[in-house]
């Protein structure tokens, strides 16, 4: 199965959110805030088509958390909108009692996260969410990996009923995920096949997952990817074939290395199949001003990082072999 | 649980009958609290008046459709952890077994120490407890309402203490913005938090200025008085629906009905947080004579 996906061209996928959101607005359950960033989170054409729809909160996330949360109770499934930043780390407390523990059908749509945010810096770019709402019982926690998938999985957490955190970023990235191997929340995507090893990845970095596999496949080592889109529930089915199959994982995410993706698998192959695993993660360290690039680049977030973690893993797996 | 377990809720006529509901309740506040030794008895025994008030003259509501019938007024709790007045109330309303009053805070039970909705517990639509968050959710409640062309009331009942929560006034500020008018919230205002006096503690002054400023009607009342009560909800009723939310701040006395829970011990200490001993309940009951409602 391993045609190389190539890439039709650079779009951002927050701007995936905001056409996947103008389509579901013919529903008029859907409902859609916003916390004064109207147009930066991608929302501004679904407020122009249904203004009665849409409301402006203001900057007031925390607020705008628990409105959503009361839109539910008349039925109405309300897409919020703003930074990831502020969907989780500012209101947590709101995200938790309001919308997690209270079971409520919210979707937390969450622009701009990670360090591919860029020259706004680390007060803005939040490496923390993932952990933060994968820690949350009662919520899906989603992170695709580029603009048609962010769409695929906007009408699918419109379907499901729920509270889902989606998370998607600022900058126009690669996009080259396909219709053929429909969406579905909680199951992962194999996008290329592999024996030796398995790639493990979300967001942004599952570009970078298949740019590394196609580059190992040229060196002899045959790397499966998994785009492991939804971090909550985990996939544990792929993981633990993965495991068995290819007995060494690395994980890659624009995501602190504690709490995120690469936890949630070695948490799920520690209790289950332990395998080694290699984690490419930003090193527990805070992000700063550049381009989205040239910090993906100095953190370490590249396809060749993912080489190098993959090379060291292999020689882990041989040794315990 | 069985349909018959459940309390048919009288009907309740003169301000005579809803005083002795609110006497009831008032005594049921008191009996699960020492059965539970966990709880807020202050604010649970100051709102008995207003949560009669508002289940038996007020609310358009109806137990048996709770989960399935959006066309009946909602009420939030935003405070939740005066749940045992809510709790006692809904119970007398005909949501849940009066039996059941006797498992609160204990574990297993459907009303847990402050509100949830995953117990599934008729009467409550949101958790709170953590402070602040239920005037927004009214907020949005009140905006569904209006999207779906509801002529219904959205109530949210607040602490004074509570609104020192920022959040309040995010939200506040939002119901005015957005011309939310059918929403009526109702302060508890009865100048107690936990370490003491509001006032001393951070004051809220001048408390129905803020709320004028933040674009909101407001309406003071007695909120012990069940007669003054009424009528400012009815007032509210009344200046609602014309593109502004209206509040009542209710001066109420925390712990009213017993003398020795009322307002602030010499010592400057209060029943926020406490719960009454067997011995507190037995002096406390003498003062709150049985009615014709029975205990539960």
């Amino acid at each position: 199965m391993s045609t190389k996906l190539q890439s039709r061209g650079e779009k951002a996928t927050r701007a995936g959110f905001g056409e996947a959101l103008l389509e579901i607005g013919s529903d008029e359950k859907v409902v859609a805030l916003c916390a004064d960033l109207t147009e930066s989170v991608g929302m501004k054409k679904f407020a122009e088509k249904y203004p009665d729809r849409f409301f402006n909160i203001g900057i007031a996330e925390a607020n705008m958390t628990s409105i959503a949360a009361g839109l539910t109770t008349t039925g109405k499934i309300p897409f919020i909108g703003t930074f990831a930043n502020f969907a989780t780390g500012r209101s947590f407390d709101q995200v938790r009692q309001s919308i997690a523990y209270s079971e409520k059908n919210v979707k937390i749509c969450a622009s701009h996260a990670g360090l591919t945010l860029g020259e706004d810096g680390a007060t803005h770019q939040i490496l923390e969410d993932i952990g933060l709402m994968r820690s949350l019982p009662h919520i899906t926690v989603i992170a695709p990996a580029d603009f048609s998938e962010t769409k695929r999985a906007v009408k699918a957490i419109y379907k499901h009923h729920g509270a889902v955190y989606l998370r998607f970023g600022r900058p126009a990235v690669p996009d080259f995920t396909t219709d053929d191997i429909p969406f579905e929340i909680g199951k992962a995507i194999e996008l290329n096949s592999g024996i030796d090893v398995t790639i493990i990845a979300c967001g942004v970095m599952v570009w970078r997952a298949l740019q590394a596999a196609y580059k190992l496949e040229e060196e002899g080592v045959s790397a499966r990817v998994l785009n492991m889109h939804t971090i909550k529930p985990i996939d544990v089915q792929a993981i633990l074939s993965a495991a068995k199959e290819t007995g060494a994982i690395v994980t890659a995410e624009e995501h602190q290395i504690n709490t995120g993706l690469g936890d949630a698998v070695a948490n799920v192959c520690a209790r289950s199949f332990p395998v080694p695993i290699e984690m490419v993660a930003v090193m527990d360290k805070f992000g700063e001003s550049g381009t989205a690039n040239q910090l993906l680049e100095k953190h370490g977030l590249t396809s060749e990082a993912i080489i190098q973690k993959v090379k060291t893993v292999l020689k882990r797996k041989a040794m315990t072999a | 649980m069985t349909e018959t377990e459940i309390y048919t809720p009288p009907i309740l006529e003169t301000t005579d009958d809803l005083a002795e509901m609110a006497r009831q309740i008032r005594r049921d506040i008191i009996r699960l609290l020492t059965m539970a030794q966990s709880g807020h008895t202050g604010g649970s025994l100051g709102m008995a008046d207003i949560f009669t008030a508002l289940y038996f003259k007020i609310l358009k509501h109806n137990p048996q459709t709770f989960w399935d019938d959006h066309d009946q007024d909602f009420l939030f709790l935003s405070n939740g952890h005066i749940s045992p007045v809510w709790y006692a109330t809904l119970a007398r309303a005909g949501y849940f077994p009066l039996s059941e009053l006797a498992t609160f805070r204990k574990i297993n039970s459907r009303l847990q120490g402050h509100p949830a909705t995953d117990t599934h517990l008729p009467g409550i639509r949101i958790a709170s407890g953590s402070l602040g968050q239920g005037l927004s959710a009214a907020v949005g409640a009140a905006l569904g309402f209006r999207l779906n062309k509801s002529s219904n009331f959205v109530y949210c009942l607040m602490g004074d203490g509570e609104c020192q929560e920022g959040q309040i006034w995010e939200a506040a500020m939002t119901a005015a913005h957005h011309k939310v008018d059918n929403l009526i919230g109702i302060v508890d205002f009865n100048n107690q938090q936990i370490d003491g006096e509001v006032r001393k503690v951070m004051g809220v002054e001048p408390f129905a200025d803020k709320w004028k400023a933040f674009g909101w009607i407001v309406l003071e009342c007695d909120g012990n008085n069940l007669a003054d009560f009424l009528n400012a909800a009815r007032l509210a009723q009344s200046l609602a629906r014309k593109e502004k939310p209206v509040v009542i701040l209710a001066k109420t006395v925390m712990g009213k009905g017993v003398s020795f829970f009322e307002g602030t011990m010499p010592d400057g200490t209060n029943w926020h947080g406490k719960p009454p001993s067997k011995d507190h309940e037995a002096k406390a009951l003498n003062e709150l004579p049985p009615t014709r409602f029975g205990d539960f």
